[in-house]
């Protein structure tokens, strides 16, 4: 069977790289420089960023100059890393240990620090909060994965609907959860969440209550494979990995 | 005996134009009439506000989250292997479905492939899962008519596809048997014998619900010509699975961008239908459950022999990077995109859920349809509120 599988994987890989360079181009040449940065995986998927302004012109190009005519979703992502720490690779939970000892371990979470730790993702970034969507070519079987960079102090930036009606609940989504303004939106209301209720969940900056009331008991709790003996064996493995 | 009969019949039409004449200078207000959050049509708890004009819905408003549990949150503070068990419980029908576009994303991350067995026995129960899944719909759309009887039947059969899903994974509803370079464990012994048999009493009940439903009388009044959704509109609005197939759309992810699963090696067909009505959603789905059964079917007889687990650390760490990835869920589309910064917990994992999109097009769809009619839309839709809230 793997031997049936390698090539046509292969020629996956070697096709529609053309038709993704192609895309990649038109869009370079439609929206000039609109275009911030771009990532290519050959034969797997295209990501294009574009400036705020041009959002909504590059939503049109693609639906309909390119035929980009299916919406598959619009979302955000906040790359400040949690002021939390990183409870997974902690030993210990880090906001639990620092309000035990105050003057340990408070300045490593301390939310006015962690801007160094802000790295954007593919096709790079600048700001803390990007806005990410994903459109499809269903006749060619192609997608491109749009973003766009918000400044902080002004969250806003133009509504999709009126290009892709799906757009509409995807921004409430993206409002409630993120605080982000879309220009001409034809109601942003909470979608999820009651309509009181303050503060927006999927910020890295929100704290998840469960998880800081009680440590995360994942580190202690690793599987036992059958080689293993004792549990101080996979406490070492994960320290080794790390 | 006719004279009274015309007289009653004029003095009808007389009193008739009367209440027309009042109803023009009154101007009587506009109801709203709230459906849910509880109702049998909705799998879950969905609430729609709709406001009426007699029996004329003029805006229909559904309001949701009475069941977001927040996934994409969770999903931020636990390790790539215990995510799983997480979105299972997306859509709690097709469980395993869930499992694979996350695993496969992962997988892509990390460049680790599942062997083939593991390709294929995955193959085998997402097309179960749809099975499992799309026929609990095609008793309910019965249901939603007043046909209680292809209820009774689809639970009683839906039991054969579970039996087998749970037999291979341990779980009726809640498989949690991906991981991570491929599946928990091997196939019991027997289990593929057993299997063909579950998809030929599969077969025979989809035989059962067409001879109860199509071409019924009351059900094809209730259902042709009711909720048209053009293909156009149905693209913006991203729908997806037979929803969109059902407007003539030629698109099927299985088919069309095959990522990690096996039915590009597999002799099936895309059904489409081209009238987008409800009956049309029904046909279609009652289409791809016979053409799922038949792919069991050659899964089973192709199925090739090897390990079932990939080469993966113990401790699961995927490279910083991003990556999207979707297969065809028995509800539509199912995404997720995933962002990787190294660590064991995801970065971000925004999850594209089929239903949240194909429901999001009920404020359009239901301008202008008969309160009764509300019901075989949503029905003929067809979602699972924990695909739409998360």
């Amino acid at each position: 069977m793997s031997s049936t599988e390698t090539p046509t994987e292969d020629e996956v890989v070697a096709e529609p790289d053309e038709a993704r360079e192609a895309l990649l181009a038109s869009i370079q040449t439609e929206l000039g420089d609109a275009v911030v940065g771009t990532h290519l995986v050959p034969g797997d998927d295209l990501w294009v960023r574009v400036t705020r302004d041009a959002w909504v012109a590059a939503g049109e190009y693609l639906h309909t100059g390119l035929g980009f005519q299916y919406f598959s979703f619009l979302s955000a992502i906040d790359w400040k890393p949690s002021p939390f720490g990183r409870d997974m690779d902690a030993q210990v939970d880090v906001s639990l240990a620092a309000s035990a000892d105050p003057q340990g371990e408070t300045a490593d979470t301390d939310p006015a620090d962690a801007d160094d730790g802000m790295e954007q993702g593919v096709a790079g970034g600048e700001t803390r909060f990007q806005v990410f969507a994903r459109v499809n070519d269903i006749v060619n079987g192609l997608g491109v994965t749009l973003k766009a960079d918000l400044p902080d102090e002004d969250l806003v930036i133009d509504s999709w609907v009126p290009v892709y009606a799906g757009a509409n609940w995807h921004e409430r989504e993206a409002w409630e959860m993120y605080g982000i303004s879309f220009n001409g939106h034809p109601g942003l209301r909470h979608i999820y969440l009651p309509s009181d209720f303050e503060g927006n969940p999927l910020r890295k900056d929100y704290p998840l209550l469960s998880r800081r009331m009680k440590p995360w008991p994942g580190i202690v709790d690793v599987e036992q494979m059958p080689g293993d003996d004792d549990p101080a064996d996979a406490a070492e493995t994960t320290e080794a990995a790390e | 005996m006719t004279a009274i009969s015309d007289r009653d019949q004029l003095s009808y039409i007389a009193a008739q134009a009367a209440d027309a004449r009042v109803n023009v200078e009154l101007e009587t207000e506009g109801m709203t009439l709230n459906i849910g959050p509880q109702h049998p049509a909705t799998h879950g708890t969905l609430r729609i506000v709709a406001k009426l004009d007699g029996e004329q819905v003029i805006a229909a408003d559904p309001i949701m989250g009475y069941m977001h549990r927040g996934y994409e949150k969770l999903a931020e503070v636990r390790t790539y292997p215990q995510v799983t068990t997480l979105i299972n419980r997306i859509d709690w029908v097709g469980s395993f479905a869930n499992e694979v576009p996350f695993v496969l994303a992962a997988e892509k991350l990390m460049e680790v492939e599942a062997p083939p067995r593991a390709a294929w026995i995955r193959t085998i129960l997402f097309e179960m899962s749809r099975i499992a899944n799309i026929s609990l719909f095609l008793g309910d759309m019965g249901l939603q008519v007043g046909a209680v009887t292809p209820a009774f039947f689809a639970f009683r059969d839906r039991e054969h596809v579970l039996n087998q899903i749970e037999a291979a994974t341990g779980g009726r509803f809640h498989p949690n048997f991906d991981r991570i370079g491929g599946l928990k464990d091997d196939l019991p012994a027997g289990w593929i014998t057993e299997t063909k048999r579950a998809m030929k009493k599969m077969r025979n009940f989809c035989d059962e619900i067409e001879g109860l439903l199509q071409g019924n009388e009351i059900f094809e009044a209730r259902c042709r010509g009711i909720g048209v959704i053009p293909a156009d509109v149905g693209l913006s609005y991203g729908l997806s699975g037979a929803n969109i197939r059902a407007s003539g759309v030629d698109w099927d992810t299985r088919r069309d961008n095959p990522c990690g699963l096996v039915h590009n090696e597999l002799d099936w067909k895309v059904w489409t239908h081209p009238d987008g009505d409800s009956f049309a959603r029904f046909w279609v789905r009652l289409q791809e459950v016979r053409e799922s059964t038949k792919m069991v079917d050659q899964l089973c007889d192709g199925l090739p022999s090897g390990p079932v687990m990939a080469k993966v650390p113990r401790i699961i760490k995927v490279p910083a990077g991003e990556a999207y990835v979707e297969t065809e869920n028995p509800l539509g589309v199912m995404g997720y995109y995933v962002v990787s910064k190294g660590d064991l917990t995801p970065y971000r994992v925004k999850i594209r859920s089929a239903s949240f999109n194909n429901i999001s097009i009920t404020p359009w769809l239901l301008k202008g349809v008969y309160v009764p009619d509300i019901v075989t839309i949503l029905g003929s839709l067809y979602f699972i509120l924990g695909d739409i809230d998360r």
